[in-house]
């Protein structure tokens, strides 16, 4: 309750919490998955599990960027940065991913040009300062940070900053959304719909969510006191027996999203027929690659790309832990030869990813997990 | 890489239209700003930040909240804000 007890609304916590427990039908269990890493980092941070009834199950989903990157586009990354006069960029989250051939940190103690940079135009702005060298950017990120990429990919167009190309890694939600909606491993109540993504996708794309599966979804918001309020929502709309998408960040997201920056996604990339997920697998139509009216700009024309598929450590979880199938402290490498210092998975690497934030904050509720293990 | 950081603007770019400088946690950045549909935006406005770009405007409340909560979280916080002091956004 450590968390909990520190947050500045804990009393409006407390009532919540009340009001969810009085919504559960007795004798039912609910499985709630939250699709967005930010959540998830919050749920443990804040330790709202401790504030749910035993009969609500919070499930981790696969929204964190870096933790459904498979090994191989790791390992084709640093084949690109290992190339004559190539400077590698790419997000702080992205350095200590690890590839068949280990990582981009280890890539650059080798040798290799590799920085971090905050933002794609960072990037950009490398590529002026350097006209000799060939400066490719290591796109990740669902649509809360293509549209990023494809307005610098413009810029660089409209600069003429012919140097400039991007190894394009975007995902999109929707399909993997559907994936877990159609794996058989998985039954689940209700989705706790991601917040950012929204902002740019808005929340038409989840209707197909309550049409087709029947299940209800609510957009949230990340403080704590939004996720309560999500698992308030689904759960009156179950005992009303409806199914809907409903928008509980509304003062952030707009129904219809950004569309400025769909309209800059579209315009530089496209669709990709299917991309590999890691943990999901193969997902068509789940993840974008640049146009070829943008081929100037796309390192996956410029450079030969290996694409070599490296199957994950047999040791390594992350794809139950991704499609919610199993929690963090239940894989048997978690904490003893996994940790965020030396990741096997993924999902340790991110702070947005479910083991490290498990690791970081989970492990306050020390009797939680005993209870967990021995069920 | 994906949280949403709330910033202030503090000045419209004459020469750039689609640039800001926008005052983040005490870190005073250019952020581009051409992603907001219809929306303009002035010295005092509240933005949502993602790598770099605004992706919506928001109120100051929300902006506050946010802000709070993101200072809650700790250290995926420190490090975004570490990555943007980096940054080299500019005109040009």
């Amino acid at each position: 309750m450590r968390f909990v007890d520190e947050y500045r609304d804990a009393g409006t916590a407390k009532a919540l919490a009340a009001r969810i427990t009085a919504l559960c039908e007795p004798g039912r269990a609910y499985k709630f998955m939250e699709v967005c890493g930010g959540h998830t980092h919050t749920i443990y941070k804040h330790g709202l599990e401790d504030y749910l009834p035993e009969a609500v199950t919070l499930v981790h989903g696969p929204g964190c960027p870096v933790c459904v990157i498979p090994m191989g586009r790791v390992d084709d990354a640093i084949h690109i940065a290992s190339q004559p006069d190539v400077i590698m960029t790419s997000f702080g989250d992205m350095m200590r991913v690890p590839g068949g051939n280990g990582s981009f940190l280890d890539a650059k103690a080798r040798g290799a040009d590799i920085r971090m940079v905050y933002s794609p135009l960072d990037a950009l702005k490398i590529a002026k300062q350097n006209p000799s060298k060939r400066v490719v950017f290591m796109a990740i990120g669902f649509e809360t940070t293509a549209p990023s990429t494809a307005m610098t990919v413009l810029r660089a167009k409209a600069d003429g900053v012919d140097n400039f190309s991007v190894f394009c890694n975007h995902v999109t939600i929707i399909p993997a959304i559907k994936a877990i909606l159609d794996s058989p491993d998985l039954r689940l109540d209700g989705f706790i719909g991601p917040g950012h993504v929204s902002t740019v996708i808005g929340c038409r794309p989840y209707r197909f969510i309550a049409r087709d599966y029947g299940k209800p979804i609510v957009v949230a918001g990340f403080e704590p006191l939004d996720i309560l309020q999500s698992v308030h929502q689904l759960l009156t709309q179950l005992a009303q027996g409806r199914c809907e998408v409903e928008n509980q960040y509304a003062r952030v997201v707009p129904w219809d999203g950004n569309p400025k920056a769909l309209a800059a996604i579209n315009e530089v990339m496209e669709l990709r027929p299917h991309f590999e997920w890691r943990g999901l697998g193969f997902i068509s139509q789940s993840a974008l690659r640049m146009s070829a009216a943008y081929a100037r700009h796309d390192a996956e024309r410029i450079f030969r790309i290996p694409g070599g598929r490296v199957a994950d450590p047999t040791s390594c979880q992350c794809g139950e832990v991704l499609k919610g199938v199993l929690k963090p402290w239940e894989c048997k490498v978690f904490g003893t030869a996994c940790t965020p210092e030396t990741p096997i998975g993924t999902c340790m690497v991110s702070s947005e990813g479910a083991c490290a934030a498990y690791y970081n904050f989970g492990r306050f509720s020390r009797e939680r997990v005993k209870e967990a293990t021995r069920q | 890489m994906c949280l949403g950081i709330p910033g202030e603007i503090v000045e419209i770019l004459n020469d750039r239209p689609d640039l800001a400088m926008v005052a983040v946690s005490g870190v005073r950045r250019a952020i581009n700003i051409g992603l907001l549909e219809d929306e303009t935006v002035a010295p005092g406005d509240w933005i949502l930040i993602h790598v770099g770009f605004a992706l919506s405007k928001i109120d100051e409340t929300e902006a506050k909240a946010a802000l709070d909560f993101l200072e809650s979280i700790g250290q995926a916080y420190d490090d975004e804000i570490a990555a943007l002091r980096e940054s080299m956004i500019e005109q040009g």
